[in-house]
């Protein structure tokens, strides 16, 4: 069993096809998979559906597959960084599928459990629950939602080994986790693979089950939101 | 009336000790400067992070260590971290307390719409419907009225919803406001606030 790639290019080789579904870890620009979302932008493939709860900024993170117009669809819950994203969808040029944050993270979850949809009480009497099913339990109504099982997951973490096992570092867990149990396939990039038995078996994050291919990434970790305690406006 | 600092001095006295709490971006994050003396809360940021400390120095700034609104923060010697499902089983299952958020409009039955203006601002949920559906107490702050000078106290959401009947209270720069059967119950008016300026300025149906 060999997981372990040299470079983005080969960790997603032969896995990219035209109109497939991503799961993508990260929250705004922190623990995005970066390396892996560069190179999508240099292939060729498109009409992309990529879930992924934000689209990154104009020119980093999914802004870049958006700039090429790799992206058919986003399944997001806030895409209010982005003013691409904005414009595209404004044109009608780009379908977009809000999706409340907890629900698209239990979406994800749900579907990498086997678990093919669940009740929420999130989104009743807005738009989000127009066309679902709801159904009332102990005098409270929920909604129906679907678990999600993406053709290729990609993931960032800060350590793997090559067993495929993860670890996160501090909120740039986020999403990563449910993300690389939903893929069909799961693509890890880490900051730092480490040898079999350094990770204490305690506090692996992601089992390595989850994991098929794993690359050593170069992260530029860009920050969106620089506040500081002497900023004066929070 | 109120300015954003005194808003949010006045939902700080909405926390008691012990609590588990999220604030939303805005105003309700500066609730974090005035919780009170012997009141210990544990603030929760939806993308996985209980226990959230201050905002850093230069030399603390970590990329890896942000809150919900993409904000560089700092950790304490309590702080935890967990994936968005986890997050969103504390918020959906009922574990948070309290809730502080932001909004445009909120109605006298305690709807709630703080995320979209249709054809115009695309910004999305986040994790708002999430936090209003499960958290065991809402609370709103905002200005009372818009730039046009119109109630953003509503009978009715012109915007989409975020939430039905999830609002508990409203706190505007003109006073505290209960959503109980029948409308508003004005709880306490701001400095400088008659009855008939809240009165005038209002839409919803206010109980005095």
């Amino acid at each position: 069993m060999k997981k372990i790639y040299k470079s983005a290019a080969s960790a997603l080789d032969g896995l990219l096809f035209d109109g497939m579904l991503i799961a993508a870890g990260g929250f705004g620009l922190c623990g995005i998979p970066e390396n892996l979302i560069e190179e999508i932008s240099k292939t060729k493939i498109k009409d992309l559906t990529v879930a992924s709860n934000n689209a990154g900024v104009d020119d980093f993170g999914l802004g870049q597959l958006l700039a090429t117009r790799q992206i058919k669809k986003m399944i997001s819950s806030y895409v209010g960084e982005n003013a691409e994203f904005m414009r595209q969808y404004l044109a009608g040029e780009l379908e977009l599928e809000f999706t409340p944050q907890g629900t698209l993270a239990e979406r994800m979850r749900a579907g990498g459990a086997g678990i093919p949809g669940f009740y929420t009480k999130t989104g009743v009497g807005t738009t989000v629950a127009e066309g679902k099913e709801h159904k009332v339990f102990n005098d409270q109504t929920y909604i129906l939602e679907l678990g999600m099982m993406a053709d290729l997951s990609i993931v960032k973490a800060w350590k793997g080994d090559e067993q495929g096992n993860l670890v996160y570092r501090k909120t740039a867990r986020n999403f990563n986790p449910n993300a690389a149990t939903c893929g069909r396939i799961c693509v890890a990039e880490v900051e730092e693979i480490v040898s079999i038995g350094t990770l204490d078996p305690d506090e692996i994050h992601t089992p390595g089950i989850f994991v098929n291919r794993i690359i050593k990434g170069d992260h530029e970790k860009r920050i969106e939101n620089l506040t500081l305690s002497s900023s004066k406006e929070v | 009336m109120w300015n954003r600092n005194q808003m949010a001095e006045v939902a700080a006295k909405e926390l008691k000790d012990g609590m588990y709490v999220n604030l939303g971006i805005g105003i309700p994050t500066l609730v974090s400067n005035f919780i009170p003396e012997g009141i210990d809360v544990t603030l929760q940021s939806e993308n996985g992070m209980l226990g959230m400390g201050p905002f850093p120095t230069e030399n603390q700034v970590d990329a890896d260590l942000i809150n919900a609104g993409k904000q560089t923060v700092t950790e304490l010697p309590r702080t935890s971290y967990f994936n968005s499902a986890d997050s969103f089983s504390m918020i959906r299952g009922g574990h948070i307390d309290m809730a502080i958020l932001g909004a445009m409009e909120v109605s006298e039955n305690g709807d709630l719409a703080n995320w979209m203006i249709p054809g115009k601002l695309v910004k999305g949920m986040g994790g708002a419907m999430d936090l209003v559906a499960g958290v065991k107490r809402v609370v709103v702050i905002m200005d009372h009225s818009n730039k046009h000078g119109e109630s953003k106290l509503l009978k009715d959401c012109t915007l989409p919803l975020t939430g039905k009947s999830v609002v508990d209270r409203v706190i505007t720069n003109m006073g505290i406001f209960d959503v109980v059967a029948g409308g508003l119950k004005i709880v306490e008016l701001a400095a400088g606030v008659s009855l008939d300026n809240v009165k005038v300025i209002t839409e919803a149906k206010l109980i005095d």
